[in-house]
């Protein structure tokens, strides 16, 4: 029977208000609710099986879908291939007026796309509406204006080649434009998989594709699941992979990844804190958690999902929280009063549901309100658990739901340590009505973006990307570009040639050096090498240059330790760093002729060569000691009324090998531009020609660089690289040493997802223009936003 | 005060009887107007009342109408077709075609100057539809106190069962707390049963802490509502004021157990906006904060354009302007 007027004016209660999907389905049904592979421009059959893609929220197939077989994936990638010449050699003005069509078309089709996008993935059409589908629209005309200004702005790039590109259900249209608007625009082509789950959005971007006039093969789009995605990243022509899901699925593609030149860039999971202090305008922090946790049912990989709060404020900001979930409405997605809709599939819901029953056994105090659920389909209430320690697995693990755990905290300082217990860091929620507390905390969080008094902001023109296993480089903003681009190469690379030490001719000491014993340089004092053994320096003559200890893996962990100590050269300044540089550089000079002639006699070069190593030593100092207070960070103009502050923080400590040849020259360029950005280095010098290295640390104890900046350790570069890159302490590694270990290192740098960076075992030209400062600066840093809402 | 004139105005729960000034309470409260503004920005896009639910609850709208009159060119003939709307505000075609007319859909009081109190309460006699009247050294508030308490009093003594006041602004800019306290208690006591509105005059408080703070004092000295505006400021009733106000409401509610009423005044004037302070009220206080004696709109056009809305719901078809009695 249908409710009177008179009757809803007693009750007040909501109606049904639900979107219409006339569009969508009428859409789906012009399909025959069945779709092929976008591959060249064109519906392609696939070879694979196909699949259904169902809506959630009643759990009826909305259309059958191709699955990608290997040879589908190689047919798309070719013609991803064949497309690349053409679309490279448009001119930036070209490729802008694509993407702006894309915009536009984006624009004129959003309530359709909104709906398809809440039919396939279950979230609320307020959101696909007002977050998801404007956001899109924004992406690609932020890009259309770096397609527009590549060549003005980046003008020593150049586009990577084919980019693969793989991306999750929970914002399926989302991730499609962060991935294929900053790919386009740099100039590449693409070939993307949507998740299995949610590929509907996808394919209805290939028609506007069509229709923007796209030439063919340069967006291609393969649906499929985790086997299309493997061969997508297995494929030798692809030049990049593009990923954002899960860390597991990250790492394998890490792993995968390993060794083979291709560019990567992941964008994985969280675990992010909300931290709200005493001070903080607590009515709308409550508004802030339900923003975080239970957009978009919580599937969100930067959803604040773990609640700190002042302990002298939780029992009554708990209270008010409870309260307010009260409010929440779950239920059919397409109504335009409803909060929480469907999660994406019942393997998700039944996930939730199972960290949810092992938090409750952990000891948690659930709640959730008495919320109606609809009968069918994959729902969840909004769910808080309270008395959660850092040692419950629920307050470490992402849940991918609308679960909110809770902690207390005392100080500032114990709300810093609680948020960086994690092994994540994409985000941060930080509420306090005092700036000096706000900015501290923002400044201490490990996490890639920090929002203060606010929370899920987004804006293309501000990355996004997180520390630690959240990810690996950055999307939007001109980071975002860079990431699909690479550094314009003047001369061909040559592959590198291992060098390997001359055989010994003779015992009989060489000058006065064998008089010394160069032990290894840690936490600021010389440390004989653990295993108590060492290895020869030979000189291309077959003479005993010297012995210096063989160091291992304990000799490395010790130097981690020193470095982790060292942690006050990250927050020391710009100006002290620079200054200590200078003085290296100075103290360097003093003895450039010792350095010269040493390295005249280790490495057999000749006098000239050797003075112009340790002349561009010094200069390379100079140049990062010059950069130290230069490397200026930015603040992004978003379209809210905020700055976001794009600061460039240090990685933290990073593990470097330098290269066999150029032994000073590789080893100092390296180490400057790593301490110059604020980041503890341990160095494995070059294992033929170590000994220009051991003296360099003389020359670092006189030049006041605080214990444990600086740590060396000498050896073989295979045996300590591996140590290096599997030490969870070590956030990353800089490999440029003996040829054939980039695969086997980068395969062991997974567990803790450090940043790695090699030479791909190819030839670099140190102290040339090759040697880029800026490039260097980007390797030493990662982008941490942090938005700063004001108004009086 | 006859009986049938209060079973609008009479409150249905407690009266609030103020407290002493908690000046730590006042001050207690930040409000971070960033924030504010995003839930406020958003609140119209998470609800949402279509078909039957919109005329049930765009009638629940007229309820709480202030029906207001407050120009320098007032008169009696004015202020009686007024009066004359408040008895009828929606045409009995409309209400009939909706299922409507035993609902006894009328707005929640008629406010005037003081000058046309009687009139107004000859007009209205036996409709069950209060008087308001402004107080005080409407707008600006700053004739002498005595002067404004006994206007308070004559104005009541004249009939009206409702008194909108205003605070000095200068209180809150230069945080006299102690005075402006004082002030709303002795008017507070003059009103004795008539109902004390508090206008805070927002739009020239500066700052949305200083909304907060006023709005908290107001409600320890005596208010049962508080309202937003004159209708006089350059700035009158916004959304982030209101979410302000209405959560200092809340605050109060859990802190003493008593329900003070909002009254948002000034620029609503259509249909729409009227219904996004519904879902506001509904959303933040609940159900019993969508009733006359917790909420009311200080608006005169407003009811022009929900007549036109329900006249739709009803038909079907785009209503016109000049098929609803004027106002």
């Amino acid at each position: 029977m249908q409710t009177t007027v008179s009757e809803i004016f007693q009750s007040l209660d909501y109606g049904p208000a639900p979107e219409s999907q006339d569009h969508a389905a009428a859409w789906l049904k012009a399909n025959q609710h069945k779709f092929d592979l976008f591959i060249d421009g064109k519906w392609v059959k696939a070879r694979g099986k196909a699949f259904d893609s169902i809506n959630p929220a009643t759990g009826k197939v909305l259309a059958r879908i191709a699955q990608a077989s290997r040879a589908d994936v190689n047919k798309a990638v070719a013609a991803a291939e064949k497309a690349g010449p053409a679309w490279r050699k448009l001119s930036c003005h070209q490729r802008a007026r694509y993407l702006y069509a894309l915009a536009r078309l984006v624009q004129k089709h959003s309530r359709t796309l909104a709906v398809l996008e809440t039919l396939d993935n279950g979230k609320p059409i307020r959101e696909s509406r007002d977050v998801d589908i404007p956001l899109v629209a924004r992406h690609f005309y932020y890009h259309a204006g770096w397609a527009q200004l590549r060549d003005e702005e980046l003008s020593d790039y150049e586009p990577l080649g084919v980019v693969g590109q793989i991306i999750p259900w929970n914002f399926p249209f989302l991730m499609l434009a962060w991935k294929i608007a900053p790919a386009l625009a740099a100039g590449n082509t693409v070939v993307l998989k949507p998740a299995e789950q949610t590929p509907i959005t996808a394919l209805y971007f290939a028609e506007l594709c069509q229709k923007a006039g796209i030439p063919a093969g340069v967006v291609n789009i393969i649906s499929g699941d985790g086997e299309t995605g493997k061969a997508l990243v297995a494929h030798k022509q692809i030049k990049k992979i593009a990923f954002t899901g899960s860390t597991a699925v990250g790492k394998y593609i890490r792993a995968q990844t390993a060794g083979t030149g291709k560019e990567i860039t992941l964008e994985l999971g969280g675990k992010s804190p909300f931290i709200v202090f005493a001070d903080a305008d607590m009515d709308s922090a409550i508004e802030g958690v339900v923003d975080a946790i239970w957009f978009n049912q919580g599937e969100v990989c930067c959803a604040a999902s773990r609640l700190l709060v002042a302990e002298s404020i939780a029992d009554a900001f708990y209270k008010k929280l409870r309260a307010r979930m009260t409010k929440l409405r779950v239920g059919n997605p397409l109504d335009k009063a409803i909060d929480i809709g469907a999660l994406v599939d019942k393997t998700q819901l039944k996930r939730v549901a199972d960290l949810i029953a092992l938090g409750i056994k952990e000891g948690g105090e659930l709640w959730q309100p008495k919320t109606k659920l609809p009968s069918a389909g994959c729902f969840m209430p909004p769910t808080l658990i309270t008395g959660v320690e850092s040692a419950s697995r629920l307050a470490q693990e992402e849940i991918f739901g609308p679960v909110l755990v809770a902690m207390t905290f005392r100080t500032p300082d114990e709300a810093v340590a609680l948020a960086n217990n994690t092994r994540y860091g994409l985000a941060a929620s930080i509420w306090s009505d005092n700036i000096n507390v706000a900015l501290d905390m923002a400044a201490r969080v490990k996490a890639g973006i920090i929002w203060v008094n606010s929370t899920n902001q987004f804006d293309a023109a501000c990355g996004f990307g997180g520390y630690r296993e959240s990810g690996y480089g950055r999307e939007g903003g001109r980071e975002g570009m860079l990431a699909y681009l690479k550094p314009k190469s003047k001369r061909k690379a040559n592959p590198l040639k291992a060098l390997s030490a001359a055989k010994l001719k003779s015992l009989e000491p060489l000058d006065q050096l064998i008089d010394r014993t160069p032990k290894n340089y840690i936490g600021g004092k010389q440390a004989r090498a653990d295993g108590n053994s060492c290895m020869p320096v030979i000189t291309p003559a077959g003479r005993l240059a010297g012995e210096v200890g063989l160091g291992n893996r304990k000799d490395i962990r010790n130097a981690v330790e020193a470095a982790v100590k060292a942690s006050g050269w990250s927050s020391s300044s710009a100006h002290l760093r620079s200054q200590i540089i200078y003085f290296i550089a100075e103290n360097l000079a003093v003895r450039s002729n010792e350095f010269s002639r040493l390295l005249q006699t280790m490495t057999g070069c000749s006098k000239a060569s050797a003075s112009r190593e340790v002349d561009k030593s010094i200069e390379s100092l100079f140049n990062f000691a010059a950069f130290a207070d230069k490397f200026d960070g930015a603040v992004h103009a978003p379209p809210v009324r905020d700055i976001a502050i794009a600061m460039n923080e240090p990685l933290g400590i990073i593990g470097i090998v330098a290269p066999q040849a150029s032994p000073l020259l590789g080893m100092v360029t390296l180490m400057a531009a790593a301490i110059a950005a604020g980041n503890r280095v341990v160095i494995v010098p070059s294992d033929i020609y170590p000994l220009a290295v051991t003296d360099f640390y003389q020359v670092l104890e006189t030049s006041d660089v605080p214990a444990g900046v600086v740590n060396i350790v000498t050896g073989e570069h295979a045996v300590l690289a591996q140590t290096l890159a599997e030490h969870e302490e070590v956030n990353g590694l800089w490999y440029f040493g003996k040829v054939g270990s980039v695969e086997a290192i980068e395969k062991a740098s997974i567990s803790n997802l450090k940043q790695t960076w090699t030479h791909d075992d190819q030839e670099i030209h140190w102290g040339t223009a090759a040697i880029n400062s800026r490039r260097l600066m980007e390797k030493a840093t990662q982008v941490k936003n942090i938005w700063v809402p004001y108004g009086a | 005060m006859n009986s049938e004139n209060n079973k609008v105005v009479q409150l249905n729960h407690k009266r609030n009887p103020g407290m002493p000034l908690d000046l730590d309470e006042v001050l207690r409260h930040s409000v971070n107007r960033s924030a504010v503004e995003t839930r406020a920005a958003s609140l119209a896009g998470r609800r949402s009342v279509k078909k039957q639910w919109q005329a049930a609850w765009l009638l629940r709208a007229v309820t709480c109408i202030d029906l207001t009159t407050l120009a320098g060119d007032d008169t009696d003939g004015r202020v009686r077709r007024l009066c004359a709307k408040a008895r009828q505000p929606v045409r009995t075609d409309v209400l009939a075609a909706l299922g409507a007319q035993d609902l006894r859909i009328k707005p929640g009081a008629v406010c005037v100057y003081h000058h046309f109190i009687k009139t107004a309460v000859a007009a209205l006699k036996g409709s069950g539809i209060p008087v308001a009247a402004v107080s005080t050294g409407f707008p600006a508030g700053l004739s002498p106190f005595s002067t404004r308490l006994s206007e308070i009093k004559v104005s009541v003594k004249a009939g009206a069962e409702e008194i909108d006041i205003v605070i000095e602004r200068n209180l809150v800019l230069n945080e006299k707390w102690e005075t402006l306290y004082s002030q709303i208690s002795k008017a507070r006591a003059a009103c004795g049963e008539a109902h004390l509105k508090v206008i805070l005059g927002t739009g020239e408080l500066g700052t949305l802490n200083n909304v907060a703070r006023a709005s908290m004092l107001a409600m320890m000295a005596g208010a049962d509502f508080i309202k937003t505006s004159t209708g006089k400021e350059s700035v009158n009733a916004t959304l982030p004021v209101s979410l302000t106000m209405v959560r200092m409401i809340r605050s109060y509610y859990e802190m003493t157990g008593y329900k003070i009423g909002y009254k948002p005044a000034g620029g609503i004037s259509v249909a729409k906006t009227a219904i996004q302070y519904l879902l506001m009220m509904k959303e933040e206080l609940g159900n019993d904060w969508i009733q006359p004696d917790l909420f009311r709109f200080g608006a005169s056009s407003l009811l022009t354009d929900i007549e036109r809305q329900l006249e739709h719901c009803a038909t079907g078809r785009y209503a016109a302007y000049a098929h609803q009695p004027l106002v």
